[in-house]
């Protein structure tokens, strides 16, 4: 599969991440080269191969239904960049 | 309104619940609604570098609940899936989700549209309920420019309830809204308050012509959190759907808010942005066994589940379909029915008639539930007791009732205390009728003539002379004796 | 001291040789000499340090000591820590200080240790030369002008420079392995879900896992006992019963059968390399082994499928990097989505957001199939050449890395050359076995060899035992690099 400028920008975008022209120019050639390498996995038949997402063969464990957390707000927040009332403030948000 | 009879619409809902335990869904932090903000959002739920979530047992409980209450398949494996998107109430980036393997699948629900005698019943298909987390909230007010995240209720569990597109009418869709509403209350694993936003359902609607058999290209109504406003946005969507059709135009795919103030539908978000989640099978969480056990266990721990109840009722009191659907309708209204039988009240169906009628009247203009009313199912059945066995006439176990909500005490004593009690005594009855014919000789003048108004007249006057006191059946008797 | 095992030093300390305030500053001493030319550590604090060397005297003084109380480690900047900053050596989390610790750190606290620093690391762990650091590249102590190896650069720099007498690193396609073959070291990568990834920031998920770093195999076995341990708050982490790594490093290697996979000897293999792995089978043999040729044969699909699944699971892990709750926000910005995109732009560096994008690509709508999903299969198929191949052998050796450590900048320009860096250790990942490197000699230019091995689930103690009788019959480990 090739990629295209217009498919580094537009993942990029859904990415959040700014990239100027001659940065997404620079990321389409080695993106290039990575996905070519990424080809030669179509070059194994895998019918009938289940895929396995964990080393381990274990179900999830549950967790018993109890609140352990206590207000750790000031803590928490203490890194936060723009904090108001206690609320995280960011551009506001248009529907 | 547009012409509607050459369309048929077509309506499936989503319902997002939010679940009644205690902690969160991935995290150990309260659920607990009103908190000031960001104090119920553990570090798990800011999403801080190095979290991890641990499912909750009480949510996966409620979903087993609710899936066996729908007669739905309960996945013996299901998969947590991220849904990738950037907004800020969503501290991850993505939220967990189930995308290909939801742990509830199939179901129905079998609802009553229209009421009383009218009411038509319908079944609706589900496709699937899943457990997913709740996002956090933005606040727009007071920051300059600037909105406020507060991520306390980031994490809540949530079921998402998804039907087929079933239904083909507003309302369908809002008898379909009200009977989950009504089932999830009832299975307590939801409390089913839609002014905190514990149930949402948002509307998918499309239209096609009548005969049709592809479906039209349907929009998305989001985050309706009344059923006043599922209606109003269902029926305004339509609305637009229809003209837009006939005047040539075409739907586009999107998701669209109801504005109530302007009773009108409006796009969110436009198709360029139509969101890729880039969905995959979340990495830090494993797979959920269901066994066979863990849902014998709920199944046992389950109450009683309304369709059962409604037909039990009908079987065991002969109480009528809509009666006994009435009654179902709560868990709370049902439990006072059966506790006021409990009680000693002996007739079902005197019982059903005082809870449907008086009961629900003054509960409704309280806006209080069965559970809290001043007459407790023993008040009741005290009184029915007393009509029954001849000591208060009907009509005067109303005032008794009345009394009784006001708090002054038992049938008895209210009986006692206002000389309520009825006159079954035939020699006293007799001495009133004696002086009602007495005084009232042109009536019975007109009787003898023919005119049967004239007999009300005469028992009207009895009732009056004996305050209402005397035993109408017995006062009936004796003024036919009389008049011969 | 500085040369002295853990053994060594555990004992000096009970014997009051030297108190832990005192080892504490030795090390502090050597990294305020050493550190400002290799960089191997971002964060050091000395007061921080000193404090709880203070309180490991106390302990050891008042016989509740444990086997490594008052031992100065150095850990990765990739655990969080409370009271010094977790950069991941990142811009994106310059200032970051974790409010929370993470269970390693809690292990080697109840353990009594000292933190010794934060060790530079690859930016989010991406990386196999300790390049892309937002702090600067780090050294190679055996040539100054060759890179040390990564993710965990910093901390394979440290032992090696006797700046540190033991490290913590993560591996998730080699990170702990690969610079412990570049720098002449020893460290551990444990079954997955054997150590908590609570509090240990998530680069890919289902492959990262924290291990040991040290000098010897018998330091590793020490290290491990306290890092491992179930953990609840990690989904992932496994309920076992505890078991001392340490048990059989004297277990005579008789009989032990050595697999040696057919496809790591071929093209690729830098001769030198190649020699110090055949004279260290040769040793092998004469400490009792059997030699057994096995195949990995889908062992090639290991680094294609790594750099499908890594990246994809890390875009999904770096979502929550967006500068609303933490972490470096754009100075300046116009809407919502200028803050996320320049704040995310200017925090990542080139590798991070190249990973990003590669991962964000193969799950998008319509290549998931193709790309995630079948790296997920090809997985399957490489863990199952290994069961298979654990049938006939019971550890797998070879080359940690093609190649000695190579000139800082030299694979810079292509990606993809960096990325074949990983091609004997990546399988071990994805499969979750467990896998380590151990100094087996010297290759060109005097830059030391690193040898492979790779067991079966949970035999670490099995692996340590047969690393440790290498160490016993030879010294390898013991060189350190001149002028040090």
């Amino acid at each position: 599969m090739s990629i295209e400028l217009k498919d580094v920008n537009h993942i990029a975008n859904l990415a959040r991440i700014d990239i100027s022209p001659a940065e997404a120019q620079a990321a389409l050639a080695q993106l290039t080269n990575i996905f070519a390498l990424i080809e030669e996995m179509q070059t194994v038949d895998t019918t009938g191969v289940e895929p396995m997402s964990h080393g381990i063969e274990v179900n999830q464990r549950l967790r018993e239904d109890r609140v352990t957390e206590t207000d750790q707000r000031e803590a928490n927040q203490a890194s936060a960049p723009q904090v108001e009332a206690g609320l995280y403030l960011v551009p506001k948000v248009i529907e | 309104m547009a012409g509607r009879k050459d369309w048929e619409v077509v309506i499936g809902l989503e319902t997002h619940t939010q679940l009644t335990t205690a902690s969160k869904i991935f995290s150990g932090a309260s659920t607990a609604f009103g908190a000031a903000p960001n104090t119920q959002a553990s570090v798990v739920d800011l999403a801080l570098p190095g979290v991890l979530p641990v499912l909750n047992k009480g949510a996966v409980d409620c979903a087993i609940k609710f899936g066996l209450a729908v007669g739905s398949h309960i996945a013996e494996k299901s998969i947590f899936a991220r849904k990738n998107y950037f907004y800020p109430d969503l501290p991850k980036g993505y939220q967990i989700s189930q995308f290909e393997i939801p742990v509830v699948q199939g179901g129905s629900l079998t609802i009553q549209v229209g009421s009383g005698q009218e009411a038509v019943s319908k079944t609706v298909r589900l496709t699937r309920a899943h457990l997913e987390e709740d996002a956090g909230k933005s606040l727009h007010e007071d920051f300059a420019g600037m909105s406020g995240i507060d991520l306390n209720r980031a994490g809540t569990p949530l079921l998402e309830i998804v039907s087929e597109p079933d239904m083909r009418s507003s309302a369908e869709a809002v008898a379909y809204a009200k009977s989950l509403h009504s089932l999830v209350m009832w299975l307590g694993i939801c409390d089913g308050n839609m002014q905190e936003g514990s149930f949402r359902c948002d509307a998918n609607v499309s239209v096609r012509k009548k005969g049709a058999t592809e479906y039209g290209t349907r929009r998305e109504i989001k985050n309706l959190n009344s059923f006043r406003f599922l209606e109003k946005a269902i029926e305004t969507e339509i609305d637009w759907q229809i003209e837009t059709l006939e005047d040539g135009g075409k739907i586009r795919q999107a998701t669209v808010l109801y504005d109530p103030d302007k009773n009108e539908t409006r796009e969110m978000r436009s198709k360029e942005d139509a969101m890729d989640y880039r969905y995959f099978p979340d990495p830090d969480l494993l797979p959920l066994a269901v066994s066979a056990e863990m849902v014998a266990a709920i199944r046992a721990s389950m109450p009683e589940l309304p369709e059962a109840m409604c037909a039990r009722f009908m079987a065991q009191y002969g109480l009528s379909a809509y009666d006994a659907g009435v009654l179902t309708g709560s868990h709370a209204l049902a439990d006072y029915f059966s506790a006021t039988l409990a009680a000693g009240a002996a007739d079902a169906k005197t019982a059903a008639n005082w809870i449907l009628g008086d009961l629900s009247g003054r509960l409704n203009e309280a806006d209080i539930g069965a559970a809290a009313a001043p007459v407790t199912p023993a008040l009741l059945a005290g009184l029915i007791k007393r009509i029954a066995d001849g000591t208060l006439s009907s009509k005067l176990a109303k005032e008794v009732f009345a009394a009784m909500w006001a708090g002054e005490g038992d049938a008895d004593r209210i009986i006692e205390a206002k000389g309520l009690r009825q006159i079954s005594d035939s020699g006293a009855i007799e001495k009133i009728v004696d002086e009602v014919l007495a005084a009232n000789p042109k009536s019975v003048e007109e009787f003898r003539a023919g005119r049967e108004k004239a007999f009300n007249a005469l028992v009207g006057q009895v009732m009056k002379a004996s305050k209402g006191k005397a035993n109408p059946a017995q006062v009936n008797d004796i003024l036919k004796r009389k008049l011969g | 001291m500085q040369n002295a095992s853990l053994k060594q030093l555990s004992a000096a300390l009970a014997a009051k040789q030297i108190s832990s305030v005192e080892l504490t500053r030795l090390f502090l001493d050597r990294i305020k000499a050493l550190n400002g030319d290799l960089n191997a550590f971002i964060t050091v604090d000395e007061g921080f340090s000193l404090a709880q060397a203070k309180a490991a005297d106390a302990r050891l003084a008042a016989g509740t000591a444990d086997p490594l109380t008052g031992i100065p480690i150095a850990h990765k900047d990739i655990f969080v820590t409370r009271g010094m900053r977790t950069t991941c050596a990142s811009k994106m989390l310059e200032n970051y200080v974790s409010p929370y610790d993470a269970h390693v750190i809690e292990q080697f606290s109840a353990a009594g240790t000292v933190t010794l620093g934060k060790t530079n690391m690859d930016e989010f762990a991406m990386g196999s030369s300790n390049e892309t650091s937002y702090f600067g590249k780090v050294k190679n102590p055996w040539a100054r002008e060759a890179v040390p190896g990564g993710s965990s650069g910093g901390a394979a720099a440290s032992l090696a420079a006797r700046m540190a007498p033991a490290a913590t690193g993560t591996d998730t396609g080699g990170s702990i392995r690969q610079p412990a073959a570049l720098c002449g070291v020893s460290g551990l990568k444990p079954t997955y879900g054997t150590v908590s990834r609570f509090g240990m920031i998530a680069f890919a998920s289902s492959l990262d896992q924290g291990g040991p770093m040290a000098k010897s195999a018998e330091d590793l076995g020490l290290l491990l006992n306290v890092m491992t341990g179930f953990d609840p708050r990690d989904s992932t982490s496994l309920e076992r019963d505890k078991e001392d790594y340490t048990r059989d490093l004297d277990r005579p290697l008789q009989g032990l059968r050595i697999g040696l996979p057919k496809e790591h000897f071929g093209e690729g293999l830098g001769a030198d390399v190649a020699k110090a792995i055949e004279a260290a089978l040769t040793e092998f043999k004469k400490l009792g082994a059997i030699i057994v040729d096995i195949s990995l044969p889908n062992g090639r699909l290991s680094v294609p499928a790594y750099y499908v699944i890594a990246p994809a699971e890390a875009s999904s892990n770096l979502s929550r990097f967006d500068g609303v709750r933490y972490g470096h926000r754009a100075p300046e910005y116009g809407d919502l989505m200028d803050m996320y995109k320049k704040s995310r732009a200017q925090g990542f560096g080139a590798e991070v957001k190249r990973r990003i994008l590669i991962g964000t690509y193969v799950l998008s709508h319509g290549y998931y199939d193709a790309y995630y999903l079948k790296a997920q299969k090809l997985r399957r198929l490489i863990a199952q050449d290994f069961k298979a191949a654990f049938e006939q052998c019971d550890l797998i050796l070879g080359p940690t890395s093609p190649s000695v450590a190579f000139d800082i900048g030299a694979k810079a320009a292509d990606p993809v050359q960096m990325y074949l860096n990983d091609i004997y250790t990546i399988a071990a990942n994805l499969a979750g076995l467990p896998a380590m490197s151990i100094p087996c000699g010297f290759g060109n230019h005097g830059r030391p060899v690193g040898l492979h091995i790779v067991g079966n689930y949970f035999t670490e103690a099995r692996m340590l035992g047969a690393a440790h009788q290498y160490q016993q019959a030879t010294d390898w480990h013991t060189h350190q690099p001149q002028g040090i």
